[in-house]
């Protein structure tokens, strides 16, 4: 168990050097594919003068090989480094992602003020759907054929099929401005104000939930019908075992593992991808921090979001690694 | 002539007190095909420390006897008619309530895979005392002694720490005691095992059929043996049950059909059956065509499409009138069309020289 977690914890580290190096390769290519310096889409406009764009580009380091500014950028994660747009030079504490000139502030507190939004959106959301998708999903399995398993299984396709720049506005037509059970829900951070902050992500769980949801009913449903036709299922019952424990202890237990995995890396996703619910909400979580960096062509927000996407990817894929090899004993074995 | 042969029909229980009694069962399964009569008519008896051969090809309805006798069937679409007697409980019309309590405490049922049969993520042990606690109002460390010193008897090294192993860590033979020793866990009277050694090798086979053997007259069990391996059967059974569409189509004690079999399907199965004093150029015979549709079950004998003897049947009884299952001998029953007499000539005459 041990030596399967070190594994997975090196395999994780390898992943994320890679993740890093590919997107910042990919986005020092990006400006010369638009023909542009690539020191606009740093600090947001070009010098005058042919000697001053020389010099500033010489100062974020673009004249030098890839792979040094590559660990120039590694560098300044790990021991901060100091940044100028030629006109005002600030220094960038550690753990530093880059500089926004254009908000005049540094990416990693950019980062740090949006995070909270995105993470209670995504939890709180998670919890929903996998609370309720679970229990549809493993009724319908339960029973296919029956009432409930078709409703459920048609709400499920509506669901899915409905966008959220759809369900958003609907959820907010009928309980903000119909109803008006929730009035000015601004968001505030949960110690601050539990209950504001529960008023204000309410609907957005609601709305991203419901989506999931569905495919985490269908997915039950399907897992769940697989497991109950299983050859252990039915030594369960020639045991003796009362239904409840067949299905729960025996059939439940098989089902939901590999849901586990999915339930990880979705959620490992949904940080800083909840981009159109956040824009509904009026979120100001990652993903509205990302359309704001790439409205305004502020490379290191982009750069900074896209990296922090990938690391809570790859953290919840170890998670979820890990997890599943403390629910599957087969699975650390070897 | 025989004609004048008193012939008994076996449908009819006369035996008082028997021990496990099937009359007429039929379990049918509605399909969007049509009706799949999976089990059409079956009956037989077993009493206490008998073993029981039930032997026929895939889709016999081999297995979901044994799921009937279960009550298995319960909760899903099956129709089930006739009657289980086990004791004085009647099954087929027990509740399902009723039915748990017997299941796994009364009888038990071991299976063919015994990977897929236990629970891949808990451990072997755990199943076991899971088995026995749902039965005997007993502690969890007193269960598991209990466990250890079944894993132990079924002849598991190590038992003791073998328990906290999971099914992936044993191999396919210990698997296999491991899933005797649940089934005999809470002392059933009843241990049904259907197919347990076609999963495993050959000489792990003969461990578990040893086994089985042993601990029946140990335990002074009855059991039945689902098995499309004759090997077996002639090493194992005291009685059989030959099973073809659903039905029984032949009877007896094992020497009776192994050594006088009448009815024209349990001859090919004995001709298909590979021998090592058969002389090596000889080549097994396969029965002809395949297995008859259990939805569209052809009229008259199940087996006519395949069988070679029916021209020797006067008429087209064969095809138009569904034979009986009449008792030859005593305890001997066949369901065939052909003279009795005639069986018999036909089998010294042309069938056992060839086996």
């Amino acid at each position: 168990m041990i030596r399967y977690i070190i594994r997975r914890l090196m395999g994780a580290v390898l992943v994320l050097v890679a993740v890093s190096f590919v997107t910042f390769v990919l986005f020092q290519l990006a400006p010369a594919l638009a023909h542009r310096s690539p020191v606009y889409y740093y600090v947001g406009k070009i010098p005058p003068s042919a000697a001053g764009l020389k010099a500033l580009e010489h100062r974020f380091g673009f004249d030098l090989p890839w792979y040094d500014q590559y660990w120039h950028y590694i560098r300044g994660i790990f021991a901060g480094m100091t940044v100028s747009d030629g006109d005002t030079t600030t220094h960038c504490g550690a753990p530093c992602l880059g500089y926004s000139f254009r908000l005049n502030s540094s990416v990693d507190s950019l980062i740090l003020n949006a995070l909270p939004v995105s993470l209670s959106l995504a939890v709180g959301a998670s919890i929903l759907w996998l609370v309720g998708g679970v229990l549809v999903g493993t009724i319908s399995g339960l029973r296919p054929g029956s009432f409930f398993d078709r409703a459920g299984m048609t709400g499920a396709l509506a669901a899915v099929s409905l966008p959220i720049f759809f369900t958003g506005p609907l959820l907010l037509l009928v309980f903000e401005y119909k109803l008006k059970w929730l009035s000015n829900p601004a968001y505030a951070g949960i110690t601050q104000d539990p209950v504001q902050w529960f008023k204000s992500l309410i609907l957005p769980w609601v709305a991203l939930a419901f989506l999931f949801a569905a495919l985490y009913a269908r997915l039950t449903r399907a897992n769940m019908l697989d497991t109950m036709g299983e050859d252990f299922i039915r030594t369960a019952r020639a045991k003796g075992l009362p239904r409840r424990t067949v299905v729960f202890k025996h059939g439940l237990r098989a089902a939901l593992t590999p849901i586990v995995t999915i339930f990880g890396i979705d959620l490992g996703t949904l940080i800083g991808t909840t981009v159109i619910t956040e824009t509904v909400f009026n979120l100001h979580g990652l993903g509205l921090l990302l359309i704001t960096g790439i409205r305004q062509q502020d490379l290191p927000i982009i750069l900074g979001v896209t990296v922090l996407a990938a690391v809570a990817l790859v953290v919840a894929n170890l998670i979820v690694d890990i997890l599943y090899a403390v629910v599957d004993p087969r699975v650390s074995y070897s | 002539m025989s004609a004048t042969a008193i012939e008994v029909s076996a449908d009819v229980d006369t035996r008082p007190n028997t021990f496990l009694s099937v009359r007429d069962l039929r379990v049918h399964f509605p399909t969007g095909d049509g009706l799949v009569k999976a089990v059409d008519g079956l009956s037989f008896q077993l009493e206490r420390g008998e073993i029981l051969g039930i032997v026929g090809e895939s889709g016999s309805g081999k297995s979901v006897t044994s799921q009937a006798i279960l009550g298995l069937h319960k909760g899903s679409r099956a129709q089930i008619s006739g009657e289980i007697w086990l004791d004085d409980h009647e099954l087929v019309g027990a509740s399902e309530a009723e039915m748990r309590h017997l299941r796994g405490n009364e009888m038990a049922m071991i299976f063919q895979d015994p990977l897929s049969s236990l629970h891949p993520f808990y451990t072997v042990g755990s199943q076991i005392s899971e088995a026995y606690r749902v039965h005997n109002h007993v502690s969890k460390s007193q269960a598991r002694r209990r466990s250890v010193e079944m894993l132990d008897l079924v002849g598991i090294p190590n038992a003791a720490k073998r328990y906290d192993d999971y099914p992936h860590q044993f191999s396919g033979g210990m698997r296999q005691r491991a899933m005797i020793a649940m089934a005999l866990v809470s002392n059933p009277r009843l241990l049904i095992a259907d197919e347990p050694t076609t999963a495993l090798d050959v000489t792990v086979q003969a461990q578990i059929l040893e086994l089985l053997k042993s601990l029946q007259r140990e335990f002074e069990s009855a059991i039945i043996l689902i098995t499309h391996d004759l090997g077996v059967v002639a090493e194992t059974c005291d009685h059989v049950v030959v099973m073809y569409g659903g039905q029984c189509v032949e009877t007896g004690a094992v020497e009776d059909i192994f050594y006088r079999p009448e009815m024209p399907y349990t001859w090919g199965l004995l001709g298909s059956m590979p021998r090592m004093d058969r002389e090596r150029r000889q080549r097994l015979t396969p029965i002809a065509g395949q297995p008859p549709s259990l939805i569209r079950v052809p009229k008259g004998c199940v087996f006519n499409p395949r069988c070679a003897y029916s021209p020797r049947v006067e008429g087209d009884k064969c095809f138009t009138e569904h034979p009986d299952l009449l008792d030859t001998t005593p305890g001997h029953g066949v369901r065939c069309h052909l003279h009795p007499e005639d069986r018999r000539k036909i089998f010294t005459d042309e069938i056992s020289p060839k086996l």
